[in-house]
């Protein structure tokens, strides 16, 4: 792990989680790059989206779930006993396999669900404008703000929650298999718009999709669920390095389509 | 040759008893759609013809007197019903959100159990612990004890209905409000509850339409009044309980007023299991997409 | 890293907001418990009295006389039993072959209508029954179905003696039409529940649609039905205002199905507020607590079966 440095914005130390007694990861130490795309790849089950909502405290929503280690946000314990998860969120973004927008709120409402209070109306279109250019939807929703986001196709209201997600100003962004549920031409406007994101955040993208690792991430870290069915931490590398020269087995076994 | 005329007489047999089976079930089923027709025409009949504007706006007039109406009877269900509202809706919702986010475990189970228990209740032993907490230690009839007794029998339909709604909110609405820093208040009462609301509301209505008619409780906590009575805390009249002692008086002006009474009662309720009918349609429509 | 795994706790409440909603939360809840569990210490309070001075002959006396005070739960039991019976019986042949015949048989057109009226049905105040059946139902008894009946049957004792209109039979009748819906209601949504493919597989045997219905979809679905049946038992074991119109109000037992009687329910709805002594009041709340004991095994019966095929989904 040579090309990931120590002192980065985000990284987990030692990081196990578990669901009741089952464990799903076990010993993740890793540090992700500053303002660049990080992918996780790995057969299903390997415990990628698992690690993914340790690092913003959602996996703990979960009524059973623990964790086990440390995830540093700029060297501090986001497990900390002081740390209150709620603005650990904040800092933390996420985006979500399947779209998620607010169904009883407007696009206008839904883009700036968590942008901070006390605006009055013009600083909240403002924001909103904001947040659905950067997330590249502008363009596509500006004459119907008011309506409902259950209208716009997968492909935007994917982008929406991207939006809503930045519009919090997170430092980092979590993105949970964002085009799993997408057509192949929404999917390139997704890739694309990480590829711009991540000029300004820090991005964490699960993905089952080699290709996709291959074309929007510039470190790939590669898991792989041992015996026991409990995921780790294979190799975290350079992408170009990771596809072509890996330095373990298991991971050239898997990316050359030998299992998984 | 033989064997195949055999088996068509046999299938031909079948058919036939398989014709009656069908035409006895469908017999079936209208007996319980005429009864239903036969019970709304005479309803409508006989008491379209007592309904006139004194009818709804007059008090009753005494014995012997003709004419007088129901007006005080229906401002009093307003009231009761409205009280009602106001006390089960509350803890109606709480409950279901309590049983959708701390789902399981004993507690919670026990929680439905009881739930369960309670819809089964009759509503005259409902109106025996109305009694037994808001009359007799006050020592006098009030409309507010006929609220607590609504109440309890709104609540087992609303705790369990409000459950339902808010689980079949997907998971992910949830995580999505969670994930951007929204406290489990604040995604519970500006995310979830607004997503599962036309269930909820479903769920009002048909609850208020099951107490509504309701009589039997009645007798013993709102008591009924001759007057424009407004005030909680005394008897009051309500128009279930006047088509009641309308019913079983014996005087003919009475009885034809019972009738109007019946049709009132019918009329609100259909009016609230059809908006409990379209309500339930948009939440459907909701949660699709 | 030390050698004891050091778990990290999940707080899901943390943010004052969020404890404050969570005490909210926890606080409406218990008094959702704790009105129910009133409600059962409040009938066992306001009957001890009773239950102190009869003791368990209270359900085994026939007498019911408030001037000597003494009381017994017997002819009201009878009575409650009997139109419960009456209802359950007719109810039952009538909701599950309408039942059978809207799931299975009926074309879209004339089901989703029929559906729809039979739950108004099930939504129609209990007092406008009582009010159809004491005007209509009960002169139509006394006129022309009792005597018919008594012409066909009258060599039984169900069907001898003088017929009021008001009665026993009268009482179980308006039941019947009562809980037809919630028979209907719940044994549709039952049958509809079972998998075509156990109803394509009997077709393709060459079944009809009848033999598919009696001999597959019905037993399949029996655990269901039977439950849907008990839970409309429990509603007419305790319904009041409508059966009090048209029962003939009389605490005795007697033979005929023609005969005024008397139910738990109605005894109270009658004669609660009249009640002048306190033992007279408490032995009232007596007959509550033992319809609310009865009401509650009787639910929790049915909410087990229909559960058993329902899966986890509740009613």
């Amino acid at each position: 792990m040579s090309t990931v440095a120590a002192g980065e914005l985000l990284a987990t130390q030692e990081l196990s989680a578990y669901y009741g007694s089952r464990q799903a990861v076990a010993d993740v130490t890793i540090a992700f790059r500053r303002k660049a795309v990080t992918a996780l790849i790995g057969p299903s089950g390997c415990g990628k989206t698992t690690l993914l909502r340790c690092l913003n405290r959602i996996h703990e929503i979960n009524f059973d779930a623990r964790v086990q280690g440390s995830v540093l946000l700029d060297g501090q314990d986001i497990y900390g006993g002081d740390m209150d998860p709620m603005a650990i969120r904040r800092r933390i973004g996420m985006v979500f396999q399947r779209p998620n927008p607010f169904p009883t709120l407007s696009i206008l409402d839904n883009a700036i669900a968590c942008a901070p209070k006390g605006l009055n109306r013009r600083g909240k279109l403002e924001a909103a404008e904001r947040a659905l250019r950067s997330a590249a939807l502008w363009d596509e929703v500006k004459d119907k703000l008011k309506t409902s986001p259950l209208r716009l196709s997968g492909g935007q209201q994917q982008r929406l929650c991207i939006a809503r997600a930045v519009a919090a100003q997170p430092e980092v962004l979590l993105m949970d298999e964002p085009t799993a549920s997408l057509d192949p031409i929404a999917t390139a406007v997704i890739e694309e718009l990480m590829s711009s994101l991540c000029k300004e955040f820090t991005i964490v993208a699960v993905t089952h999709n080699m290709q996709q690792a291959a074309r929007v991430s510039s470190v790939t870290a590669f898991m792989l669920a041992d015996e026991t069915g409990i995921g780790r931490l294979i190799e975290a590398d350079d992408t170009g390095k990771l596809f072509t020269k890996p330095s373990d087995r298991r991971t050239e076994d898997y990316i050359s389509g030998r299992f998984g | 040759m033989a064997q195949s005329a055999s088996r068509n007489r046999n299938l031909a047999r079948r058919r036939i008893i398989g014709g009656l089976g069908v035409g006895v079930a469908l017999t079936c089923a209208v007996i319980g759609a005429v009864c239903l027709l036969i019970i709304l025409g005479y309803v409508i009949v006989q008491g379209a013809g007592a309904i006139n504007r004194d009818f709804l706006t007059q008090l009753p007039h005494p014995v012997g007197v003709p004419g007088g109406g129901v007006g005080n009877g229906i401002l009093g269900t307003f009231i009761i019903l409205g009280l009602a509202t106001a006390m089960a809706v509350p803890i109606g919702l709480l409950t279901g959100i309590y049983l959708s986010l701390f789902g399981r475990g004993p507690i919670p189970e026990g929680l439905r159990f009881l739930s369960d228990v309670l819809s089964g209740v009759p509503s005259i032993a409902i109106g025996l612990f109305a009694y037994a907490v808001l009359v007799a230690p006050l020592r006098h009839f009030s409309a507010f004890s006929a609220s607590f007794a609504f109440m309890m029998l709104m609540l087992p339909l609303l705790v369990r209905t409000s459950e339902q709604a808010i689980r079949s909110v997907p998971q992910t609405v949830r995580e999505g409000a969670l994930a951007l820093g929204m406290s489990n208040f604040r995604a519970t009462v500006q995310i979830v509850i607004p997503t599962a609301m036309p269930a909820i509301i479903t769920a009002l209505l048909l609850a208020i339409a099951r107490v509504i008619g309701e009589t039997a409780p009645l007798l013993f906590t709102a008591f009924g009044s001759q007057f424009w009575e407004t005030n909680p805390n005394k008897p009051m009249a309500v128009l279930a309980l006047q088509v009641f002692t309308y019913a079983i008086s014996p005087y003919p002006n009475w009885q034809a007023q019972a009738w109007g009474g019946a049709l009132l009662l019918i009329g609100a309720v259909f009016v609230l299991s059809l908006g409990a009918r379209l309500m339930l349609r948009r939440a459907m429509r909701g949660l699709e997409a | 890293m030390t050698a004891e795994p050091r778990f990290r706790r999940v707080a899901r409440f943390v943010s004052p907001a969020d404890r404050g909603f969570a005490a909210v939360v926890y606080a409406g809840s218990i008094l959702f418990a704790l009105l129910i569990v009133g409600l059962f210490v409040e009938l066992v309070l306001g009957s001890w009295p009773s239950i102190v001075k009869f003791g368990p002959a209270f359900i085994f006396s026939s007498s019911w006389d408030p001037i000597t005070s003494k009381f017994g739960a017997l002819p009201m039991i009878f009575g409650t039993v009997m139109t419960s019976l009456i209802a359950i019986v007719l109810a039952a042949f009538i909701g599950i072959m309408a039942a059978v015949f809207l799931a299975d048989f009926a074309p879209r057109w004339l089901g989703q209508p029929l559906s729809f009226l039979i739950e108004l049905l099930a939504a129609v105040p209990s007092v406008v029954y009582g009010l159809w059946g004491l005007f209509v139902l009960a002169p139509f008894m006394r006129t022309t179905l009792g005597p018919a009946l008594q012409h066909v049957l009258g060599w039984t004792p169900l069907f001898s003696g003088p017929i009021y209109g008001v009665g026993l039979l009268t009482g179980g009748i308006i039941l019947a039409l009562m809980i037809v819906p919630t028979v209907t209601a719940i044994s549709r949504d039952v049958i509809v529940a079972i998998p075509r493919d156990l109803r394509e597989a009997s077709m393709a045997l060459g079944s009809t649609k009848w033999e598919t219905a009696m001999r597959v979809v019905l037993p399949a679905a029996r655990v269901g039905i039977f439950g849907a049946c008990v839970l409309a038992l429990g509603r007419a074991l305790g319904e009041t205002i409508a059966v009090t119109m048209v029962i003939g109000n009389r605490p005795e037992i007697s033979s005929s199905l023609f005969a005024p009687s008397y139910t738990l329910a109605s005894v109270i709805a009658n004669e609660f507020t009249e009640a002048t002594t306190s033992i007279y009041t408490s032995a009232l709340i007596e007959l509550g607590l033992i319809l609310f004991l009865v009401s509650m095994v009787v639910n929790a019966l049915a909410r087990l079966m229909i559960w058993s095929v329902r899966g986890s989904e509740r009613v």
